[in-house]
């Protein structure tokens, strides 16, 4: 309490009000500069190759081939903002199915793990170990150069029952064409399935208030055959099957499945699912022993005892950890490029780069466009989350 | 636990005994419940599915596992010159899985192109760093501290010096481009982790600043580089990288490329050690501000040790992917480990139906080994740190 102390505790460079607003001020400063400098080195650089800036370019025509895509497109006629929906689109159908699929085997096989049969939880375990280990793009580039590339070549295409074919181009599928009665049909099975959904609603809030269980599924399930049934027999139903068949240098018609596709969704769907199988383990773990005791005390059996009791509480436990590998899965989807399957990243930031020349644009539309995605994507899981803390203390 | 037992009485003088002495020898349990066959019962054949269940793994792994064997190792070509010795000829049947190419380009692999003269350097580089990892991995090595400052300091100095070149001490120039293989993949790695975790603490504080300016910023860059595919960080950095600075100063491919992986594990080792410093307990910080320390010092002497300690298994997971990241740099035209098998499979000295997986299985087997190494060391260090938590 000398006289002194108190003036240099006193001192403006001790207040740390004043301390946080020099050094933010200092932090503002350099970072002002060094963007400055980039932007500044950046213009200069792009002046000195005569590259033009802007978007303008998405507007030229593209003049290159996809090998796949959703929404019409033509090399000679489409332009690079086609091309960029292209993309876009065939990112998300590989990472919709990704999602779907490597969620069901990394059910399974978390499950599994906690099998009482020992062999079951030993292969699971392994499965995940092998997996989870080895780099997500060897194996990509195994699947793809090693297993679907050695198929036959599509004079030898392995034949399957109904005409399908598989070759080291794809699987051709036979296609489908509804002749008549498709719009009955469609009808009858969307019926089903809202009358479906409805039912189950239903029935779950009045077994939530009388205790009640009587189960919707042999209804809807029901429902959805009979239903279309009915809608054939009255407006009549005719489909002709197009085998595809094996032409001189090609194969034509029927529903091409390309072995790039194939091979990305086989990668993205077995390494995924190891580790949603890690994430199902844990969360199934995570639920005390004693709740399962306690659901036995009070009658339920073993499998009303999992619906009811322990999975809705594994389930909170889950879904954070399940919507990162969600988006994992979708940011490695963009190994594609390593394999040749025409996504966003080699459509658009491979292709259209190396074409236009435009890095920064380019580049700047991709940071945006993955963005996007991770930032709706946890979006959806917020709002998900927040609705199921029902109970929670 | 028991009361002590009642004295037993003495046989009657009559020599009629009416009380057994000695216990009756023990029945053996039942043959269906202990042993191997009540093994297999309980874990194997207890109820009807799951019965079913072990048939159809056991049928799976007899269809999946001989074909393996027979591929990997009963028909695999252990030794050849060239792609002759692995292909089928007419009487010997299939030809298994081709070693004899993984062999001659055994050295291709692991140094990539470097000059065969100076390849000894590129092994005192992997000698340094496995004393360094050691050094620091092993939880009960001495002067840890000086292990710290040897493997972010000094080893990068002296790695760069030996593996770049330098002509001053008698070290002659090797170009980037030359690096390869395993090589490449190590270094890669290693400037991942050397780089990202130091960088990875400050943003972690930041992201825990009340500085709101310095929050934001720390939260911004973490959040912006995780939303990103490891792939786009890569390109922007090969591609925007020239763009950014002076054309006198443009980086070579290779330092590119670790700028971008740098950058990238930074933002995720963040939040790794966000989790430790979220998992010490206020006090700990209230104390550490009681005893009149600032904001280093609090986290320099009291938070970060703690933090780190625990954040040991989380490190390790996280350099675990990196390390599988690492073959990413495979877009970026370098020539890490995976590149060479790419490159090795498709040279038509080798070329046969059987060098793909050969190749890739050789690779496989590499990765795996080291991340599994990995992956139970952070296992033991974990249960390690329970044990001690537990105490």
């Amino acid at each position: 309490m000398r006289g002194n102390r108190t003036k240099t505790s006193d001192s403006i460079f001790y207040d740390p009000r004043f301390r946080s607003f020099v050094l933010q001020t200092v932090l503002l400063v350099v970072i002002v500069a060094f963007f400055a400098a980039l932007t500044y080195n950046t213009v200069e650089n792009l002046a000195r190759n005569n590259i033009t800036t802007g978007f303008g370019f998405l507007d030229s025509v593209a003049g290159f081939d996809i090998s796949q895509t959703l929404i019409p497109y033509s090399s000679d006629s489409s332009t690079f903002g086609r091309a960029f929906w292209v993309g876009l689109l065939n990112t998300l159908l590989i990472a919709v199915l990704g999602i779907v699929l490597a969620t069901i085997l990394g059910f399974i096989i978390g499950i599994g793990r906690l099998s009482s049969n020992w062999l079951v939880a030993k292969v699971s375990g392994a499965y995940v170990e092998v997996i989870r280990n080895i780099p997500l793009l060897l194996q990509l580039l195994f699947i793809y150069n090693a297993v679907l590339k050695a198929l036959p070549d599509f004079r030898d295409s392995i034949v399957f029952a109904g005409g399908t074919l598989l070759n080291n181009r794809g699987l051709f599928l036979t296609r489908p064409t509804i002749e008549v009665g498709a719009k009955p049909l469609g009808v009858a099975l969307l019926a089903a399935f809202v009358l479906g959904t409805l039912l189950h609603i239903y029935l779950r809030r009045r077994r939530e208030q009388t205790g009640r269980i009587i189960p919707a599924w042999p209804f809807t399930i029901g429902m959805l055959v009979v239903f279309p049934v009915i809608a054939m027999s009255i407006y009549g139903f005719q489909v002709t099957w197009t085998p595809p068949t094996l032409g001189r240098f090609n194969v034509g018609g029927g529903i091409e499945i390309l072995p790039e596709f194939a091979a990305l969704l086989f990668g993205l769907v077995i390494y995924t699912a190891a580790f949603i199988a890690e994430v199902v383990r844990a969360g199934l773990m995570s639920v005390p022993r004693g709740q399962l005791e306690a659901a036995a005390a009070i009658g339920l059996h073993r499998r009303q005892a999992l619906t009811l009791v322990i999975i809705p509480q594994a389930t909170r436990v889950i879904i954070p950890p399940l919507t990162n590998q969600y988006l994992n899965l979708t940011k490695n989807s963009t190994l594609a490029v390593a394999i040749g399957y025409p996504d966003f990243v080699q459509i658009f930031t491979g292709t259209v780069l190396n074409l236009t020349g435009q890095a920064v644009e380019v580049v700047a539309i991709t940071l945006a466009v993955y963005l996007a995605i991770s930032l709706f994507t946890s979006l959806v899981m917020n709002i998900y989350q927040s609705r199921l803390k029902w109970g929670q203390r | 636990m028991t009361a002590p037992a009642a004295e037993i009485p003495e046989p009657p003088s009559n020599g009629i005994a009416y009380v057994r002495r000695t216990p009756a020898p023990a029945l053996s349990p039942p043959a269906m419940q202990v042993g191997i066959v009540g093994w297999l019962r309980a874990k194997l054949f207890s109820s009807v599915p799951n019965v079913l269940l072990t048939f159809a793994v056991l049928a799976f792994l007899a269809w999946a596992v001989p074909p393996l064997v027979r591929f990997l190792f009963i028909d695999a070509v252990w030794s050849g010159a060239d792609r002759e010795a692995c292909l089928a000829t007419g009487n010997s049947g299939p030809v298994g899985a081709c070693w004899a190419f993984v062999r001659e380009r055994f050295s291709y692999f692991v140094y990539g192109s470097y000059p065969v003269a100076e390849r000894w350097r590129v092994d005192v580089f992997f000698a340094l760093l496995a004393f360094g990892t050691v050094w620091l991995g092993w939880l009960d090595a001495p002067r840890r501290g000086l292990g710290a400052i040897y493997f972010f300091v000094i080893l990068p100095v002296v790695s760069i010096a030996l593996l770049r070149g330098w002509p001053l001490i008698g070290l002659s120039d090797v170009d980037t481009s030359l690096w390869g293989g395993v090589l490449v993949t190590i270094v890669v790695s290693a400037v991942g982790i050397v780089a990202s975790l130091p960088i990875g603490i400050v943003l972690a504080l930041g992201r825990r600043s009340e500085m709101p300016l310095v929050k934001t910023l720390s939260i911004g860059f973490i959040e912006f580089i995780r939303g990103m595919p490891l792939i786009t960080v890569l390109f922007m950095a090969s591609v925007m990288l020239p763009l950014f600075v002076p054309p006198a100063w443009s980086p070579d491919k290779l330092l590119r490329a670790l700028v971008g992986i740098a950058v990238f594990a930074a933002a995720y080792q963040a939040e790794v050690v966000r989790a430790g410093l979220e998992a010490i307990p206020r006090g700990q910080y209230e104390a550490a501000r009681a005893l009149g320390l600032g904001y280093w010092r609090m986290n320099r002497l009291i938070v970060l040790p703690q933090a780190l300690r625990i954040t040991i298994p989380n490190i390790v997971n996280s350099f675990i992917a990196l390390f599988k990241d690492t073959t990413l740099v495979f877009f970026v035209g370098i020539f890490d480990f995976l590149k060479t098998i790419e490159v090795a499979r498709n040279d038509p000295k080798w070329a046969t139906p059987v060098t793909s997986a050969s190749g890739y299985a050789f690779a496989a087997l590499c990765y795996f080994v080291c991340c599994f190494a990995m992956a139970r060391y952070a296992d033991s260090i974990e249960r390690r740190l329970g044990r001690a938590e537990r105490r």
